[in-house]
């Protein structure tokens, strides 16, 4: 199908967005456009003004005080591998390298994925297995979001719809820090059913699951028995037991994420 | 209606103006100049069958508005080779029979020629990976995969 009629800004600045969103309910932020363009294909999105955010200056990738800044506009394919992003924080590199093909990729940019909060989406889980933040810019000027207030609902964020997502930010990985990010997918480059992101470091494990529910989900709680402990085979499977409780609901997904919670775990181990 | 949008781009190396409705996608800009070589299918991103090359890097041209590509560079299935010089990936193409109707042959092409610039020798299933994004309905894929390994060894002897 085609996309119903819009008006298309290409806009030049961040401030030309904030000002086009604030004056016009109906407009919304076009980036990658890689989620966005199949709803319109599809009729499901049916705004007045696309304000297509292409030509901003939102790319750069820097560590700064031990922290990663990433703009917004940076696609998939460069986080994937991107030296500095695979150095500094491998975790958003191994689920960047996960989402669709590498003809989505080349256009799917980070900041356009964290917003459009696909509860399957990789990068979302990422950012919040990670303890990171978003930078958004509105009429009031800037704020900071972290991860764990970000995510809401399904495609729902605490983003209001005159801010824009200028940047995001992770804590920098560590000498002893390890990730991995395990997902399933019916096929290669599909939506996954479940993934798990992992990060764990010699003095604490952070985790998120993406797929159980309406948005990521916080599971840190559950590798809890990994502290102070060997990994035996008895805290593996006490691991698996407190992911599965803590993706209760659907049980089958709840399975998948507790077997995808072992696989990254012993890819970090 | 509302305002046509004019968007200068490169076309397979021709500059083009292009006056383009703001849902105008780069897919339907591109038949509508009569390049249909890139191939609508399901219009949402799932088949591959559009794919061009934008910039350089593989797309797809139904989930890119053409009012977004000023300035920039595209290339076509008509732009890699003609029936009398056929690029190398295309006689792979001919020679394993990895095309029936055709439909999704031109979004292939384009996949298997950047999956060979960034990696020459891939193995089958660094092939089959590759071509995942990009349905196709006949051949079963045997031919496809076939044909990008034939190139891979082409593509390196030249």
């Amino acid at each position: 199908m085609k996309p119903p009629p819009f008006e298309l800004l290409l806009a030049t600045s961040v401030a030309e967005v904030v000002g086009a969103l604030a004056a016009d309910d109906g407009a919304k932020v076009l980036a990658g456009g890689q989620s966005l363009v199949p709803l319109l294909a599809l009729r499901l999105a049916r705004p007045t003004v696309l304000v297509d955010v292409n030509g901003l200056d939102l790319a750069g990738i820097e560590v700064v005080d031990g922290e990663v800044r990433i703009g917004a506009l940076v696609r998939h394919r460069r986080l994937e591998r991107d030296a500095t992003v695979r150095a500094s924080a491998p975790l958003l590199a191994q689920a960047a390298a996960l989402v669709g093909h590498p003809a989505i990729r080349h256009r799917g940019t980070l900041g356009g994925s964290i917003a459009h909060a696909d509860p399957v989406a990789e990068l979302p889980a990422a950012l919040l297995a990670l303890g990171g933040s978003v930078v958004v810019e509105g009429p009031d000027g800037r704020r900071t979001i972290r991860a764990n207030q970000l995510f809401e609902g399904f495609l729902t964020t605490s983003i209001s719809p005159d801010e824009l997502l200028v940047e995001v930010r992770v804590p920098a990985a560590g000498p002893s820090t390890r990730t991995a990010f395990c997902e399933w997918a019916p096929r290669v480059g599909d939506f996954a059913v479940a993934g798990v992101a992992l990060v764990l470091d010699d003095s604490s494990v952070r985790a998120a699951v993406c797929g159980v529910a309406t948005r990521p989900v916080d599971i840190s709680d559950a590798f809890a028995p990994l502290m102070g402990a060997p990994l035996s085979d008895a805290v593996v499977a006490e691991v698996a037991a407190r992911v599965r409780a803590a993706c209760a609901g659907d049980d089958d997904r709840a399975e998948l994420a507790a077997l995808l919670a072992v696989r990254a775990l012993r890819e970090v181990a | 209606m509302t305002a046509l949008i004019e968007t200068a781009l490169s076309v397979n190396g021709e500059r083009r103006i292009l006056d383009v409705e703001p849902r105008t996608t780069l897919l339907d800009a591109l038949r509508g100049i009569g390049l249909t070589g890139t191939h609508a299918g399901c219009e949402h991103g799932a088949c591959g069958a559009c794919t061009v090359l934008l910039d350089g890097e593989t797309v797809r041209s139904c989930l890119v508005l053409a009012g977004q590509c000023g300035g920039r560079e595209v290339t076509t299935i008509e732009g890699l080779g003609t029936p009398d010089a056929l690029h190398p990936v295309m006689e792979s193409f001919r020679r394993c029979h990895g095309l029936q109707c055709g439909f999704c042959t031109p979004g292939m092409v384009l996949t298997a020629v950047e999956l060979l610039d960034e990696n020459p020798s891939p193995t089958e299933a660094e092939v089959r990976e590759a071509l995942s994004g990009n349905i196709c309905r006949c051949t079963g894929y045997a031919g496809i995969v076939a044909a990008v390994l034939d190139a891979s060894s082409s593509v390196v002897s030249e």
